[in-house]
């Protein structure tokens, strides 16, 4: 088998496609990526933080329904397979970006299933901030907001991007599988070439790529954590 | 003036009601340096944060130069906290800003314009004596550094009262010492009321002018320092003053035990016991002895053994006529 995927005619095509294709799929992962991470972020991280400071010894705690509500909402969300999720929210799609198909149409679901994982991932990072700190924020004469906006936020920066980098890599894998609906990138160019039409190379190099992007991304967030968390002494 | 006034906090424990402080009454004037002193679990830590409504109380009231802080609006508590600051055990610094952001926070908090703020913030540093330090971050200072810093942050919004909760009990004698000066320069000179929460009695002896020993969520003895420590009444207060324990060492039952008290250096410079060998014949034995400095007074502490009941009498009633002297007899090993 490997002769035939490693052949000159494979070598030929597979250069082809990568000069005529990848640039743009390259591009459409990225943006797909990084605009999906924006949106859930947006969603996500509000969430997260109600899900601390609502919490009945939270700093602004909301009715314990509300709270019950949410939970739910989320673990609902989050264990619906991926697959199935971006066939559920075909109506959704349809309603904000007018069709269920495409590049654009594959952020819908990205972000329906990105933005309560990361609303877990805030909770996480929000509830390692030190509470005496908090205490003492209150002792102040802080209100709930500047608490929030002031120290709970801003004490857990590293551990804020650190998580933001696992939610960005996690969805790049993700809009990976969205090359099944049509959405563009790597992954539509794996699953077409190389599944659909057995040009295993080009799926190789296609995965290879999406490996390097996670690299870079995983790499830029590590660094980013570091040089932001003065906790460490230097 | 802070008048604690019947107060009572309950807590829904896992195993029912804890009752952490059991009508507290208390009296603290304007440029105090008040102890409140009692082992752990005493109800020190949540007698301090009812004072600043943190912890709310299930009963009584707290008032604070004539003003109910308890039946305060959220917004009028909030102006409250800014005029009653506190310090804490683990100094509770925003880890992720630098010290002079630390200082600014307080100040951030009540709207102060940023220049303004930073302004005030470089002058408190040079009062905690760290002026070196605006751009470092907390992580980079060492325990009394950090604690500095937090005293810092505390004076920013130029406080009438300051909380003291353990302030140095995770400093090493050294350090502990010299944040306690820092704390009596800053009574002194700004007139600000201090409350000084800590199970240790150095602390008190060094800085304190008046003390409440707290014992299981009740005041068990309060008054001047001096006497106070000087003259323990009660079981939790002779605890304190005999760490070691010594009462309950010593076993002997034969002997009646005295408590020989004395204050100031008169008392100090007497060959009392040598004195009543000579004068009376009583051979008095020394079981434990202690001399500490409290405020500006040296005061001393002794058990003494004498071999019968009669002796006993004799040797109180001839101890007791030296100046600042106090004797009693002790039952049972109390």
């Amino acid at each position: 088998m490997f002769d035939k995927v490693f052949s000159q005619q494979a070598f030929d095509e597979a250069l082809a496609i990568i000069v005529n294709e990848f640039p743009m799929a390259i591009w459409e992962t990225f943006y797909v990526t990084v605009l999906s991470t924006a949106f859930a972020i947006i969603l996500g991280l509000p969430l997260g933080v109600l899900l601390v400071a609502g919490e009945k010894n939270g700093v602004l705690p909301l009715p314990a329904w509300l709270m019950q509500v949410l939970n739910v909402v989320i673990n609902l969300l989050r264990s619906v397979p991926f697959l199935i999720l971006m066939i559920l929210v075909f109506p959704l799609s349809r309603l904000i970006v007018g069709t269920t198909v495409g590049t654009v149409a594959s952020i819908v679901p990205l972000v329906i299933a990105a933005f309560p994982f990361i609303a877990r991932l805030v909770e996480s990072s929000l509830r390692e901030v030190n509470p005496n700190i908090i205490e003492a924020a209150e002792s102040m004469g802080s209100t709930p907001f500047q608490i929030i906006t002031k120290v709970m936020i801003p004490e857990s920066v590293p551990s804020l991007i650190s998580n933001a980098t696992i939610a960005i890599t996690t969805i790049l894998g993700y809009s990976a599988m969205s090359g099944i609906i049509g959405g563009g990138g790597l992954g539509k160019i794996a699953i077409n070439y190389g599944y659909y039409r057995y040009k295993y190379l080009v799926m190789l190099i296609a995965v290879i790529l999406l490996i390097l992007m996670v690299q870079v991304f995983q790499s830029l967030g590590t660094y980013l954590a570091t040089k932001c968390d003065k906790r460490l002494k230097k | 003036m802070i008048e604690i006034k019947n107060l009572s906090k309950s807590f829904q424990g896992s195993d029912g009601e804890v009752n952490a402080l059991k009508n507290v009454t208390l009296t603290i004037n304007d440029g105090d340096i008040y102890g409140i002193i009692g082992m752990s679990g005493a109800g020190k830590s949540t007698l301090v944060r009812c004072i600043n409504m943190l912890e709310r109380p299930t009963d009584g009231k707290v008032v604070i130069n004539g003003t109910d802080i308890g039946a305060l609006s959220k917004g009028e508590l909030l102006r409250v906290r800014r005029k009653v600051t506190m310090i804490f055990q683990g100094f509770n610094l925003l880890m992720q800003r630098t010290c002079l952001k630390n200082i600014c926070f307080p100040l951030e908090l009540a709207g102060v314009d940023k220049k303004s703020a930073r302004k005030r913030a470089l002058e408190l540093l040079d009062i905690v004596g760290l002026p070196d330090k605006a751009n470092a971050y907390p992580a980079q200072l060492s325990g009394g550094q950090q604690q500095r810093i937090a005293i810092a942050r505390a004076l920013a919004t130029d406080p009438e009262i300051l909380l003291c909760d353990e302030a140095t009990s995770a400093l090493d004698p050294n350090t502990t010492h010299s944040i306690l000066s820092l704390i009596r320069e800053i009574n002194k000179r700004l007139g600000i009321t201090v409350i000084v929460i800590t199970h240790q009695m150095s602390v008190v002896e060094e800085i304190c002018n008046r003390v409440a020993i707290l014992d299981g969520g009740v005041v068990v003895e309060e008054g001047p320092v001096a006497e106070v420590f000087s003259k323990p009444k009660s079981a939790a207060a002779k605890k304190l003053v005999f760490p070691d324990g010594a009462d309950e060492i010593i076993v002997d039952t034969d002997e009646k035990k005295l408590r020989v008290v004395f204050n100031g250096a008169y008392a100090t410079r007497t060959p009392m016991i040598t004195q009543m060998a000579v004068d009376i014949s009583i051979t008095a034995n020394i079981l434990a002895a202690s001399t500490r400095c409290i405020g500006d007074k040296v005061y001393g502490n002794m058990l003494l053994g004498v071999p019968d009941e009669e002796s006993a009498k004799k040797a109180i009633e001839y101890l007791t006529k030296t100046e600042a002297v106090f004797v009693e007899e002790v039952c049972d090993n109390v």
